[in-house]
């Protein structure tokens, strides 16, 4: 950005905050079902394609007799997915295992690029963008999926179809239906509107709050590097901002320590959640 | 934060890459840790049979030094026993032949002193006949009075 114009505050911020998305500039309606979030499906694709080059190496170099470092960490990892399936859902586990694992890694993935420098990426790509001749204050990059509601509230709306497929394939269309008008209050033809009503809320905000929460810590814990980012870039030679930059240092080095916590925790909270809401769709009431 | 497509878009993306998962990393992963799990336990089990079937070897081997030692001391005891036997034997043998050797030495010198008494005898026979003779020269003819001094022999 430099010589000619650095932005503000505000327009970091913002700038930092705009997806690159198949329109080339900022979504103007907040549901608009024809524009993709590019950057976010690249990540999180080429995430995706790393967990499962990661985990099929270590599915086809496993061996029962004595384990490398690599395959005891993915071992570890795997039967303590497989412990807490185990415990959560009654029933058949072949696909919800695996699931929670996909869930558990793709998702711990996702959130670590929050550890890369917040400027790094986007950086990168305004340079790349520069140099084949366009304007670097339009290159927008976004580099933590799960900091974009899309893809967090993409990955719970996966989870719900598996609840209500697995609640059909449990209790039969019959036994979900009647569930659903005689729960939680009882059977009284007076209580069926309002079970169903309570039933509805209750998938939707499972839902919703499955992936806002993620979505949340995501996105707060980005806007807190941008925020220390800010605090590092008001460097001007002053004393004051001397300062400033020594608290921008320190700051970055103790959110980025706790936020290896936030990135293990959240993820670990969206398995155990996805693990939850499908064992509830196995439990008839 | 704006909803748009990405959204169903990551919705497919995670339910391929929950398939994938359960199609090509979790069957194998699951099968290593099952098979090492019973290979652990065949191990374990091997190792108590070892153990019993030491214990087993341990208990046969003291049997077996056991019935060794009491046969040999066995063995020894009737060996000492034997010794004693020939040792006694050969005693008795010595013994029997001292006697055999002083009897016969007694036997030959009755038999000597007898044959010394019958020559003795012979002998006062002959003196006494010749003395006799000496004085009786004329009335006693020594065929004549044979049997008298036969008996007169016998009575000496």
């Amino acid at each position: 950005m430099a010589a000619e114009h650095a932005p503000n505050a505000s327009e970091y911020i913002v700038h930092h905050l705009t997806h690159l998305n198949s329109l080339g500039h900022k979504q103007a309606a907040l549901v608009d079902w024809s524009v993709f979030h590019l950057d976010t499906l690249f990540w999180s694709v080429s995430l995706g394609l790393l967990m499962i080059l990661v985990l099929a190496r270590a599915a086809a170099k496993a061996t029962s007799g004595v384990p490398g470092r690599f395959q005891a960490a993915v071992e570890i990892l795997v039967e303590g997915v497989e412990s807490q399936a185990k415990s959560i859902v009654h029933g058949d586990r072949t696909f919800i295992a695996p699931l929670a694992l996909t869930v558990f890694v793709w998702i711990f993935f996702m959130n670590a690029m929050d550890l890369l420098p917040v400027d790094l990426l986007p950086r990168l790509w305004q340079g790349a963008y520069s140099v084949t001749g366009h304007d670097p204050a339009h290159a927008y990059q976004r580099v933590v999926p799960t900091a974009d509601l899309n893809a967090t509230l993409g990955m719970s709306l996966g989870v719900l179809l598996l609840c209500l497929y697995y609640s059909v394939k449990i209790k039969g269309l019959g036994g979900w239906m009647h569930e659903l008008f005689t729960a939680p209050f009882g059977s009284h033809p007076v209580l069926y509107p309002i079970n169903f009503a309570m039933q509805m809320i209750e998938y939707v905000s499972k839902t919703v709050s499955h992936g806002m929460r993620l979505f949340g810590n995501m996105y707060a814990g980005e806007l807190i590097f941008m925020l220390i980012g800010l605090m590092g870039a008001a460097w001007a030679g002053t004393a004051s901002s001397g300062l400033l930059w020594v608290g921008g240092v320190f700051a970055g080095v103790v959110w980025a320590i706790f936020h290896i916590l936030i990135i293990t925790l959240q993820a670990f909270i969206f398995m155990m959640l996805t693990l939850v809401y499908i064992g509830q769709a196995h439990e008839t009431h | 934060m704006n909803l748009n497509a990405t959204l169903f878009a990551q919705l497919v993306v995670f339910l391929i890459l929950a398939w994938f998962t359960m199609k090509f990393v979790w069957p194998p992963i699951m099968k290593a840790l099952d098979e090492r799990a019973s290979k652990i336990a065949d191990g374990l089990a091997a190792a108590d049979k070892a153990r019993t079937d030491l214990s087993h070897a341990e208990k046969k081997a003291s049997d077996e030094l056991r019935k060794a030692r009491e046969s040999a001391a066995e063995f020894r005891s009737g060996a000492e026993r034997q010794v004693a036997q020939l040792i006694e034997d050969a005693r008795a043998e010595g013994a029997r032949i001292v006697n055999a050797a002083r009897e016969a030495a007694e036997a030959e010198a009755g038999v000597a002193s007898q044959r010394a008494k019958e020559a003795l005898r012979e002998h006062v026979a002959a003196l006494a006949v010749a003395g006799a003779e000496r004085i009786l020269r004329k009335e006693i003819n020594a065929q004549a009075h044979a049997a008298l001094l036969t008996q007169l022999k016998s009575e000496l």
